[in-house]
């Protein structure tokens, strides 16, 4: 069948629009990745993957658990007298029992310092069905919601795509480390409203992405008081809540709600997932957590889009209420978490690369603007081709997430081993030039310009398959083709 | 300022309807053999329960599956990982083969057009938000499966236009009917943007003829921008003749000269077929690229877990297993829809002469004191609360005719469907009785039922909107 105008009059104004997201000029770097992936003994030379935020780094703990476990699945002869109930089991309040696991994680999460009522919680097909389903219920077509920049660039496809609400972003400057003020958030606040724009709520990631930080209580309780005042919802994407890996702990907002005063509940709405903190995104497992009563009721029949699949959610129930297994892979993850990142971040420290200090997340916020050659945008997309092509990392431009300021860049470590951050490290020393005691050929620096680049009124949809959730397979993996 | 969306505030979810609250009435007193006797008998539920077995025992040959493993390799790690909207290859092909052989290998589906989302529920909405723009408008034939009100029309913003048909042609799809609804929609000025069918028939258990499927295929030929959607999600509970005819075989009968193969969509899911509505695992099949792209896009919002779509690769790629099972599925559904026929003659009630489904098309005009909604919706009041059986009366359904109801026979026991048909015989022979010696005393008596407030029929509801 021939693709022509003909065929986008049949479709919807939303199946042809770009709001996807995925019509990016970052696809080179995902290109450049699966044309020529690393492998450390098949392809040492190849490009290594630093755009993707998964946590692979506790893969072992769960497996374990699970072999330890056969109960905890329905197809084993241990637990296949569930099979029945379990599959024919579609109910969209959700197994009790994996409500309830997940109040308890969450719980736990947060060191036991705020309880979850599992009667809150619904169903999301991740983090990315829960955000739409969030945003459904919350927003009409046209209605805005602020968005502290930089932020996750799928954001776009999953808060404004099919529910044709927009996003406003409150501008972050790293003078003080992309700190949210208040003032920001009043100015994008009066700038939407002067320009007629119905600002329903703001959206904020805690721990942050890109920045692989956490909010500070005072900084949070600030928010609560401006979403308080302004009479707008606030959602708090909390799916990185568990890779806090040292302190400042996490705060929650669950935690500094009752210390706002007059504080309306109904205002308050957290989304949650296990694709980061646990590192099972193909589960698909998303919550959305709502002190609205209204949102909880009605939310919940919409949850019946994007169930949690009752065979994960059985497994799930059970791993999560392991209180034993839970503690003991939250402090280890913390553990190896932390451990990662010390050896990625103190080994560009000799180079004199630095990072947003972080604590949480599974990437650093990389500062390259010195090594700009314009500090400009432009100057941004030529170094990160340049990374591409020449250093072969795929590490994503901070333009992607809606950065102010050029020069930034994502760059995650938890989705490879040691060995492969030690090559990493290496590569990004000597493309410093460190290592040869030569200069940077600045030079180098003009090739390879083979796409324009796109104007920033275009940021807003420019993203990357690897950068969103879900994504394009991994190459070399086996489940990739079919047998 | 409102606080929360239209959407969230409003009933087009189609959730006050009768339908479901027929199943919150249940739940408050659901029946049990052994605890609760006396209580209500759930038959508004189509679900497929006759065959679990030949699943399990399936899982207990196949150990590998359940521990993560291939081979005898774990695979944990790129299970867990793996979130690729495209779908599982080797699940995706094992589906297209499950699918084919259930209409008898006369078509075949290519896997790259076959797009995974979380069960039907999310494959018809996904649907929808391709093809159709808010305001615009698909019509169904009538009756049709109560959720559609929820899956198209929802968050999506579309509208459903029916086709009314009647028993007087056993609800058949006819012409008139088909350009009536047309006519009707740009009464309204809607636009159409195509017509959605099930078939097999949710809540008839028909199939839909060869003429029916010609009749749809030649009205959205002439229309050029109009899809046919066909909801095929019990077409492996096809039963007896005269057999299932998927859309797709028309098309590749008519060799699709008419070039609309680009215009028809399937829908699939193995929530019925294989009775496992809680795996989430529906599909949308189409020949359109430019959907097929759409669509899978959109489902990041609803994928099948990757632990599941392991398990049914794994489940459905062993074809001794799926032949068998389709085979020996179809002898149970049949053998249980004789016994809910023979059951209900012997409570002198007929049934739709069905030949696929989870459930009968029930005739009970001779029930009804009048033919009114008002009678067909007094009378579900008592099957559900003094016979003790919910059922789904046909005005959920969006029936045109007041006195048909939908009774499901394959989510329990035999000895449950037993005791279910002895109760209507009971219920009828009594109210014939009461009936007859009202007659006699001259006084016509109503029994007096409890205060029930409800949102009536489903014209009414769906324009509702709490504001």
């Amino acid at each position: 069948m021939a693709l022509g105008t003909n065929s986008f009059q049949l479709l919807s104004n939303i199946a042809t629009n770009d709001k996807h997201g995925e019509n990016s000029p970052y696809f080179d770097g995902w290109k450049a990745y699966e044309s020529n992936p690393f492998h450390p003994t098949k392809n040492p030379q190849g490009v290594i993957q630093m755009g993707l935020a998964e946590n692979q780094l506790c893969f072992d703990l769960i497996e374990e658990w699970i072999i330890n476990n056969p109960k905890a699945s329905i197809c084993t002869p241990e637990g296949v007298k569930w099979f029945k109930y379990i599959a024919n089991f579609q109910d969209y309040h959700g197994l009790p029992e994996f409500r309830n696991a997940v109040a308890n994680f969450m719980s736990k999460v947060r060191g036991g310092r705020v309880r979850f009522d599992p009667d809150r919680i619904l169903m999301g097909g991740g983090a990315t069905g829960a955000n739409e389903l969030i945003m459904f219920c919350l927003a009409d077509p046209g209605d805005a919601f602020l968005v502290p920049s930089p932020y996750y660039p799928a954001f776009v496809r999953d808060l404004c795509w099919r529910t044709k609400a927009r996003l406003i972003p409150v501008e972050c400057h790293s003078s003080n480390n992309f700190n949210i003020t208040r003032e920001a958030l009043e100015e994008a606040y009066s700038k939407a409203k002067d320009g007629n724009i119905n600002v329903k709520g703001l959206i904020i990631t805690n721990p942050s992405n890109p920045l692989g930080t956490t909010m500070d209580r005072e900084t949070l309780k600030s928010i609560v008081g401006f979403i308080n005042e302004k009479n707008i919802h606030l959602v708090c994407d909390e799916i990185y809540a568990a890779t806090v890996f040292r302190a400042p702990c996490f705060v929650s907002v669950s935690e500094v709600m009752q210390d706002v005063e007059h504080c309306n509940k109904d205002l308050i709405h957290i989304v949650y997932s296990l694709s980061k903190d646990l590192g099972i995104p193909g589960f698909r497992v998303g919550i959305v957590y709502s002190y609205n009563d209204k949102v909880v009721n009605n939310g919940r029949k919409m949850s019946s889009f994007g169930l949690v699949s009752s065979q994960t959610q059985y497994l799930l129930a059970a791993l999560l209420s392991d209180d034993e297994f839970v503690e003991r892979f939250l402090a280890e993850s913390a553990r190896r978490l932390a451990a990662r990142h010390n050896h990625f971040t103190k080994g560009l420290e000799k180079v004199n690369i630095t990072c947003l200090p972080s604590n949480a997340g599974l990437f650093v916020w990389m500062n390259l603007r010195g090594l700009l050659k314009e500090k400009t945008f432009e100057g941004e997309m030529m170094l990160w081709r340049v990374i591409i092509n020449e250093v072969k990392l795929n590490v994503s431009p901070g333009s992607a997430f809606n950065c102010s300021e050029p020069g930034w860049y994502r760059v995650c470590f938890d989705n490879m081993d040691d060995e492969t951050v030690d090559v990493a490290v290496k590569r990004i020393r000597a493309f410093v030039g460190k290592e040869t005691g030569k200069p940077v050929e600045l030079k180098r620096w003009k090739s390879n310009l083979r796409l324009s680049f796109s104007s920033r009124r275009f940021d807003e949809n420019v993203m990357s398959p690897h950068m969103m959730s879900p994504h394009s397979p991994m190459p070399h993996s086996p489940l990739v083709r079919a047998t | 300022m409102r606080l929360l969306s239209t959407k969230a505030t409003c009933n087009s979810h189609g959730q006050d309807s009768s339908y479901f609250l027929g199943w919150q009435e249940y739940e408050k007193n659901p029946y049990d053999e052994i605890h609760n006797p006396k209580g209500i008998i759930q038959m508004g539920l189509a679900e497929n329960q006759l065959s679990f077995d030949l699943l399990e025992s399936w899982l207990a040959k196949n150990p590998d599956v359940a521990g993560f493993k291939r081979d005898g390799k774990s695979i944990f790690r790129e299970l867990a990982l793996f979130q690729d909207y495209h779908g599982l290859p080797s699940f995706k092909k094992a589906l297209v083969d499950f699918m084919a052989e259930i209409r008898g290998n006369k078509v075949t589906f290519d896997p790259d057009h076959i797009v995974l989302t979380a069960g039907a529920t999310s494959a018809n909405e996904t649907l929808m938000f391709c093809l159709a723009d808010q305001g615009e408008a698909f019509l169904l034939p009538t009756p049709y499966y109560p959720g559609f009100d929820r899956d198209l029309k929802w968050r999506t913003g579309a509208e459903i236009v029916p086709i009314q048909c009647t028993s007087s042609n056993n609800f058949q799809i006819t012409e008139t009917a088909l350009k009536q609804a047309y006519e009707e929609a740009r009464k309204r000025n809607l636009r159409v943007k195509g017509v959605l069918v099930t078939n097999p028939s949710n809540p008839l258990g028909t199939t839909m003829s060869r003429s029916e499927l010609n009749l749809l295929v030649d009205f959205i030929k002439e229309k050029t921008d109009m899809h046919l959607i066909s909801d095929e999600i019990y077409s492996g509970t096809v039963f007896s003749s005269p057999g299932f005819v998927s859309v797709m075989e028309i098309l590749k009968e008519r060799n699709d000269t008419d070039g609309i193969g680009n215009r028809v969509h399937v829908v699939y899911s193995l929530s019925k077929d294989l009775g496992l509505p809680g795996f989430r695992v529906g599909a949308i099949y189409s020949e359109n690229d430019t959907v097929v792209a759409a669509a899978t896009k959109m489902s990041s919002f609803g994928l099948v877990s990757s632990q599941t779509q392991y398990l049914l690769s794994a489940m459905l790629g062993d074809k001794k297993f799926t032949r068998n099972y389709i085979v020996e599925n179809q002898k149970r559904l049949k053998r249980r829809q004789r016994m809910m026929v023979s059951g209900l003659q012997k409570a002198g009630i007929s049934c739709l002469e069905s030949n696929a489904g989870l459930f009968c098309w029930v005739d009970m005009r001779h029930l009804l004191h009048s033919n009114t909604f008002e009678a067909e919706m007094e009378l579900w009041k008592k099957i559900v609360y003094q016979v003790g059986l919910n059922i789904s009366p046909g005005s959920s359904c969006h029936c045109t005719e007041p006195g048909w109801f939908r009774v499901c026979f394959a989510n329990m026991s035999e000895e449950t469907l037993t005791l279910a048909m002895k109760r209507l015989k009971n219920f009828v022979v009594e109210s014939t009785c009461t009936q007859r010696s009202a007659l006699f005393n001259g006084t016509s008596k109503r029994k007096s039922l409890t205060k029930w407030v409800f949102r009536l029929s489903s014209r009414d509801h769906r324009e509702q909107e709490e504001r």
